[in-house]
């Protein structure tokens, strides 16, 4: 096991063999959640996937005609120019194929993946008996041990670039992912803005290639952007998130592979990104699966309450017949048909309103509100009708279908609706006074 | 030189290739075309684990394994999608990475006392199918071609058996699920289909020829036919065609270039993506080329009031 000092040298790059590696793959995963986060807004994820795998055959190509030319062979710029344009080529065909066939995104991508990638390895078995082929196999899986400092400015250089294009047409891809056939009816170049941002993909996926290997650079243009989704709402906080997230994982991810012999960089790099994804996915407070469930559960309280609470005044009001509605005790048997609920849930709407302390207690059968909960009882009848009435009013709902319209909104009006419900209807009812019913009761 | 050897390779191949092409015609009607290829790296644990465990490369326990990473894939991605609300193709990249990722991992910290290299797993070897072979009567044929031929055979009973729901589900889920035919039941159905497909070719033929597979020859029937069971035949015999050129063009090719030998299965990839090139020209009704030669539409005039309904 590494010590902490060894530890903390290569997490604050102070190490000399691991600081570029660390470095690079940080910028790449920035880049990446940057360029990914279009992607994945413009539901092309697995863009990056038939990308990564459509470079194989230039790279095996491209060997091949170095070493034709009497060359050494492998240069690292000559194979990713060969990548590049094979991947230029690729995505070429996906959008041909897109536009003039009715064959959608996905069949695109697999087609362009599968059959690139098998040239890829036929042109790869072809060259591989040459002299110096040895470790041209590295690109798929990738080698960020092998980072020198003419490798670390390409992808510094690269990832900066690509990062700025990102940021300078931030707005016409914001209108390119969210509507596309609206930003072509505004006159948005939306083909050169496509192309454009389909470039930089390619660009960071070349650039990725060599240190995290083909495929799992694809992890790098989705995982962090589909992590940042859960945290935000808008895009600008969710390229900086996905950003961030995507730079965590490359900086975690090559230092620990750095700390620890055996561990190839690239998946650990794709283990970090998918921890952080996960935590993302549930406990991200917008749009995280843990707390999503939490707002429903209690949404749903909040409804249980206000059904119960508008069914005792309701049964109040019927007791009460021309005069006031007072607060006295009812029986248990009025409830249950009042709503289709089961006596189980019944018992557990009780149980919850007991420790709210919306009952008083009471011998068993009978049930009394107390002296909040018939205010709050009052208060709910009084929405719910002020909603019907302004649905009967002015929206042509039928009055014997108005109750279960009512229902369906009447849980969320805030005040401020509320008193704008008041304002609209105000003529026909005073102070706090709760309205009668708008439609008779067996309408219900 | 045609031996003995290029027949079972181009008998295995077509096997595999048909295997995969019919489940795949309703991979790519479901708009799930890049499943195969999630799968087909996704099994890479399993393969993994299977053989840590038992300790041998045997093929049951790698098969088992490799076939439930395989449905866990569908299972995780299918999970992701719902309670995410995540889009199927980010789930999906996000799952088989990760998987892949654990594979390789497991592999590496293996490797010290094993040989089994991901590149043999990821591109298999077609060519040495007839090596292994199994005695059947008085013949020995190659455990390979049983195997890709076995799980053509399921593949066809399963794919007849339920041939009207799963055409019902690919095209209208919702009206599947209210007739009583449960679309999620036939997903995974589908999915144990292709994930079992995918790991037994993978495992005899290496895994490029299972995703082109998957994808290319029903794309191709997609642009001659607008019925399924065409589509199926035309994927099936695409799927053959690309089989016998592609080790054909894997013999011929490389001396072009001046090499010596490549492997069979990128070829017949990369025959099946120029078998779809000819239709995507000359498809009768929508091949490009054919669009432009038919006939301009001749225009009807709704004003005038010759009705060829009333007449």
């Amino acid at each position: 096991m590494p010590g902490l000092s060894e530890i903390l040298e290569v997490l604050l790059l102070q190490n000399y063999n691991t600081r570029l590696v660390v470095l690079s793959t940080t910028l790449l995963g920035v880049a990446a959640g940057l360029v990914g986060s279009f992607l994945l807004l413009r539901k092309r994820s697995l863009m990056g996937d038939a990308l990564s795998h459509a470079t194989l055959p230039g790279i095996a190509i491209a060997f091949g005609v170095m070493v034709a030319l009497g060359g050494e062979g492998k240069s690292l710029p000559a194979l990713l120019l060969g990548a590049t344009l094979s991947g230029v080529a690729g995505i070429a065909t996906m959008l041909i194929i897109r536009h003039t066939t009715r064959l959608r995104d996905d069949v695109a991508m697999g087609f362009v993946l599968s059959v690139f990638f098998g040239v890829g390895v036929a042109s790869l078995r072809m060259v591989q008996n040459l002299p110096n082929a040895a470790g041209l196999e590295s690109f798929i899986y990738g080698k960020a041990a092998s980072v020198v400092m003419s490798d670390f400015l390409l992808i510094a250089l690269v990832a900066g670039v690509a990062s700025l294009v990102c940021l300078i047409f931030l707005k016409e891809f914001l209108v390119l992912c969210f509507d596309d056939g609206y930003a072509a009816a505004q006159g948005w170049p939306t083909l050169f803005l496509d192309v454009l941002l389909l470039g930089l993909v390619t660009a960071v996926t070349v650039i990725g290639l060599q240190s995290v290997g083909l495929i799992l650079v694809i992890a790098f243009l989705i995982t962090p952007p589909t992590a940042a989704r859960f945290w935000t709402d808008r895009l600008l906080p969710m390229l900086l998130i996905s950003a961030v997230i995507g730079g965590v994982s490359g900086w975690l991810g090559a230092s620990l592979s750095a700390l620890t012999p055996q561990l190839p960089a690239g998946a650990v790099i794709v283990l970090v990104a998918a921890a952080l994804f996960l935590v993302s996915m549930l406990f991200a407070p917008v749009r995280g699966v843990l707390p999503r469930l939490l707002n429903q559960a209690a949404l749903r309280r909040k409804e249980d309450r206000q059904h119960f609470l508008r069914a005792a005044y309701e049964i109040l009001e019927d007791q009460a017949g021309d005069a006031p509605v007072a607060n006295r005790s009812f029986p248990y048997e009025a409830l249950l048909p009042k709503r289709s609920w089961t006596p189980r849930q019944l018992r557990q709407i009780l149980r919850v309103a007991r420790r709210e302390d919306h009952l008083e207690p009471t011998p068993p059968g009978r049930l009394r509100l107390s002296e909040p909960g018939f205010g709050e009882a009052a208060r709910v009848t009084r929405n719910h009708r002020l909603w019907e009435s302004y649905l009967i009013q002015y929206a042509d709902v039928a009055p014997s279908h108005v109750d279960r319209d009512a229902d369906m909104v009447e849980h969320i009006l805030g005040a401020e609706l509320v008193r704008e419900l008041e304002a609209k209807l105000g003529g026909t009812l005073p102070g706090q006074t709760v309205p009668p019913s708008p439609h008779s009761s067996g309408e219900r | 030189m045609w031996t003995s050897f290029d027949t079972w390779i181009v008998i295995v191949g077509m096997l595999c290739a048909v295997a995969c092409a019919l489940p795949g015609c309703f991979l790519v009607l479901r708009k799930m075309s890049m499943m195969g290829d999630a799968i087909s790296h996704a099994v890479l644990p399993g393969l993994a684990i299977a053989f840590l465990v038992t300790g041998t490369r045997a093929s049951v326990p790698m098969f088992l394994g490799a076939a439930l990473a395989g449905l866990l894939t569908a299972l995780f991605t299918q999970w992701i999608m719902r309670f995410g609300n995540v889009d199927r193709g980010a789930a999906m990249g996000i799952v088989f990475t990760t998987l892949f990722a654990i594979g390789l991992l497991l592999i590496r910290r293996a490797a010290d006392h094993v040989d089994l290299d991901p590149g043999c797993v990821l591109y298999g070897a077609i060519e040495l199918t007839p090596l292994d072979t199994v005695a059947l009567g008085r013949f020995d044929i190659p455990r390979a071609a049983l195997v890709n031929g076995g799980v053509l055979l399921a593949n066809l009973i399963v794919l007849t058996l339920f041939y009207k729901e799963f055409k019902l589900s690919s095209f209208d889920p919702d009206l599947a699920d209210t007739l009583g035919y449960s679309s999620q039941f036939l997903h995974y159905l589908l999915m144990t289909l292709v994930a079992v497909t995918t790991v037994a070719a993978f495992e005899s033929v290496g895994s490029i020829i299972v995703i082109a597979m998957l994808v290319v020859p029903p794309a191709t029937a997609l642009l001659l036919t607008h019925r399924l069971l065409p589509m199926l035949l035309i994927a099936s015999g695409a799927a053959i065609l690309a089989a016998v050129a592609g080790h054909l063009g894997a013999l011929v090719v490389p001396g072009w270039f001046g090499f010596e030998s490549t492997t069979s299965s990128g070829m017949i990839a990369l025959a099946s993506g120029l078998i779809f090139l000819l239709a995507w020209l000359f498809s009768p009704d929508q091949g490009i080329v054919m669009r432009r030669f038919r006939a301009a539409p001749v225009p009807i005039d709704p004003l005038s009031n010759t009705n060829t309904d009333t007449a």
